[in-house]
């Protein structure tokens, strides 16, 4: 098992207002599991939490990722320990530029594992040949971190981050929107090939168009803070068929 | 009251002074002693000293310099190496100018026929030159600080660029306070670029950490028409030292200055700067970082004057302070009634990361001409979270992702410098600061 989520609840700590009313989850390695489900039900909160961001408070519940309890760790020991989180929003970081923010980023990864930190050559062989599985154009790595970045740019550049770390889960939160026709099967392709027996990723998205190109094994719907529904591939089809509004049914609304 | 002492050494070593040093320095003496006299150090209550108590710091008794003493500096001197950079170097240790203008590295000056050395030998030997420019544009008559360097300057760094003559490489002066007791240091600096000429001069201040150090220093810099000059200073002293004292410069026609100030370490700064655009399509970039950190204090009050149409000024100040750091910056913009055409751009953005670190700005803008494109802004904040978070989620640690994010922040002011090795180098020092890998003299090889 690689990630287990048991009864998470978190508030957001300015207004203390709850979002995720016990979350349950399990994922193993080699899976893709998809997070579908209407706007503001708590996708986004989700992943942030189980990334570790300050704004949110786990109120109950556990974690396990890796057979380390998840919530303890800072987020950058959770990225240490192969948790990826691609932003539904991509932060602009002015003044960082791609290279020194991913040579940073590879070489506490590497410290964290007892590795040397790789040389100016290995380096910068290894961001060319991960900017190719995204076919991220090279002059984006000698800019300032998403500064000026389209939005289907800031999407590639999120995975050709995750190609770079090599998580053993992978959270893509909405990857796809923004994203033109060629784009999506290019930033889909490159999720492909770092896919393998021994990680995992987590797909949030609103359209079927992405599942068609990653596809998943399980497809939940969250609602309202809830996973409420669990079922295979064959559910998103459903969902983009009929919209939410049989499953609120379903659920007695 | 802490100004009589400097009254009494002033009344009893008058004698002594006036024959130490040049007609052309005695000659606003006096004038300048009345108005010290008369106005005593500037206190709290005015306006533009709300930040910076100074007479406090001429409390301990440091007595004055009279005797034009050189405190002979032993072993190796203070050498800042910025790798990738060759400079003429100069040296003033305390108020006294420390270098022998006759070794071979200077013959290059010499055939371009630009003068320079220390202030009171070119007064002796150029009088009429000096004359022309000395205490012709730092206030004395108005500003107690000035007064008091007036009454007190003997010595400096002075040098002169004569028409339409280029200087390739950059000038370095730098000020080191050595002493084995506490000192005062009052030099008095003046750099003159006739029309068309141009140059550039790096100055770095530096203070050895054992001795409480206060170094009141003021320079005059006239840029003739269509000359073009920069000045970058950084301050990287002991804490225990105090500066004070400005840089005044004045602009003809068509010139161009790109002026900034780095402070990397300082226990205590009150730098103030005015820039007199005082004919038309004059330009000038001012520039500033500023770091502190546990009790620092950095005080910058700006003045850009556009006494002429047609000229542009562009102001960027940053700070970051953290602990019980105490940032001030006043910037002061005053467009002349007849200034039409005027740009000014002013920005001050500054980062407390502590909540104890403080920080006051004030921009003054003070506009009498109509045609005139003037924006400023200002902002006292935080690290920005989310940029925080997104590089903690790439495994970033919160230590190094700060200091990136810091980093990052001053960026766009160092890129202004005119320099690239100097930027190059001052980008690696503002880092090893944020590290906190080097406390001081972070460039000078004596003191590694
Ligand atoms: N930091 C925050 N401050 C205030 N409200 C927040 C914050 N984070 C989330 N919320 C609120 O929590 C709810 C869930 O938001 P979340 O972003 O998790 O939704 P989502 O399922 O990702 O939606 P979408 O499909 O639109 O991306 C929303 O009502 C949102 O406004
Ligand atoms: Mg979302």
């Amino acid at each position: 098992m690689l990630l287990e989520i048991k009864d998470l609840h978190a508030i957001i700590k300015s207004n203390g207002k709850e979002i995720l009313k016990g979350i349950n989850l399990t994922v193993n390695s080699g899976e893709v599991h998809a997070i579908m489900g209407p706007n503001g039900s708590g996708k986004s909160t989700l992943s942030s939490v189980l990334a570790g961001h300050p704004a949110y408070e786990v109120t109950g519940g556990e974690v396990i990722f890796n057979g380390k309890n998840l919530l303890e760790l800072s987020p950058e020991d959770r990225s240490h320990e192969g948790l990826f989180l691609s932003f539904q929003y991509p932060v602009e970081i002015p003044g960082v530029s791609m290279t020194n923010f991913m040579r940073a980023a590879v070489n506490e990864h590497r410290a964290y594992k007892g590795e040397e930190a790789l040389s100016a050559s290995e380096f910068l062989k290894l961001m060319k040949s991960r900017s190719e599985y995204v076919e991220l154009d090279s002059k984006l790595a000698g800019r300032a971190v998403n500064e000026g970045f389209s939005g289907g740019e800031k999407k590639r550049n999120e995975i050709f981050q995750m190609a770079m770390l090599e998580p053993k889960l992978s959270i893509l939160d909405e990857t796809d929107s923004g994203l033109d026709i060629d784009a999506l099967r290019i930033v889909a392709g490159g999720v492909n090939k770092l896919k393998n027996a021994d990680n995992a990723s987590i797909v949030i998205t609103h359209y079927q168009r992405l599942l068609d190109y990653i596809v998943p094994d399980f497809v939940h719907i969250l609602y309202k803070g809830k996973i409420v529904k669990t079922a295979g591939k064959e559910l998103a089809l459903e969902l983009e068929e009929k919209g939410y509004d049989w499953i609120k049914k379903e659920l007695g609304e | 009251m802490v100004e009589q002492t400097y009254k009494d050494i002033y009344n009893k070593f008058h004698d002594e002074l006036l024959g130490n040093s040049p007609e052309v320095l005695n000659s606003v003496r006096e004038e300048a002693f009345e108005v010290f006299e008369r106005m005593g150090f500037p206190t709290m209550d005015q306006e533009r000293y709300r930040r910076s108590n100074i007479p406090s710091l001429f409390e301990p008794e440091y007595g004055v310099n009279i005797k034009h003493l050189m405190v002979p500096i032993n072993g190796q001197p203070f050498r800042c190496e910025v790798p990738g950079l060759h400079t003429y170097t100069f040296y003033v240790v305390n108020d006294v100018f420390a270098s022998d203008v006759n070794k071979e590295e200077y013959n290059a000056l010499k055939e371009k026929g630009v003068i320079f050395g220390s202030l009171k030998t070119i007064a002796e030997e150029h009088p009429e030159l000096v004359k022309k420019y000395y205490a012709k544009i730092a206030p004395h008559k108005s500003e107690a600080v000035i007064a008091f360097n007036t009454t007190f300057a003997q010595d400096g760094f002075f040098v002169y660029v004569p028409k339409n003559v280029t200087i390739e490489k950059p000038i370095q002066l730098i000020n080191v306070m050595h002493a084995d007791f506490d000192f005062l240091a009052n030099s008095r600096n003046l750099i003159i670029l006739d029309e068309g000429a141009e140059a550039k001069v790096i100055v770095c201040d530096h203070s050895e950490k054992d001795r409480k150090f206060l170094s009141n220093r003021v320079t005059e810099i006239y840029i003739g028409k269509n000359a073009r000059y920069s000045h970058h200073k950084m301050v990287d002293s002991a804490r225990a030292t105090t500066s004070i004292g400005g840089v005044y410069i004045k602009q003809m026609e068509g010139s161009t200055s790109n002026i900034s100030d780095i402070v990397l370490n300082a226990g205590f700064v009150r730098n103030d700067v005015h820039i007199d655009l005082a004919e038309k399509y004059a330009e000038t970039t001012l520039c500033g970082v500023c770091i502190g950190d546990e009790h620092d204090h950095i005080d910058n009050d700006t003045f850009i004057e556009h006494s002429a149409s047609n000229c542009k000024s562009t102001e960027l100040f940053k700070y970051i302070l953290d602990d019980c750091a105490v940032g001030s910056f006043a910037g002061r913009i005053l467009v002349d009634q007849d200034s039409q055409k005027t740009e000014a751009y002013q920005s001050n953005k500054n980062i407390c990361s502590s909540t104890h670190a403080k920080m006051y700005t004030k921009p003054q803008l003070v506009i009498y001409a109509d045609d005139v494109k003037c924006s400023h802004g200002a902002t006292v904040g935080q690290i920005d979270d989310g940029a925080l978070f997104y590089l903690r989620s790439r495994g970033i640690s919160e230590k190094e992702a700060k200091m990136l994010l810091k980093l990052a922040f001053t960026n766009d002011i160092i890129e202004k410098i005119d320099i690239e090795a100097l930027r190059n180098r001052i980008k690696v020092l503002v880092e090893k600061r944020f590290r906190g890998e080097q406390h001081r003299c972070t460039i000078c090889n004596s003191c590694k």
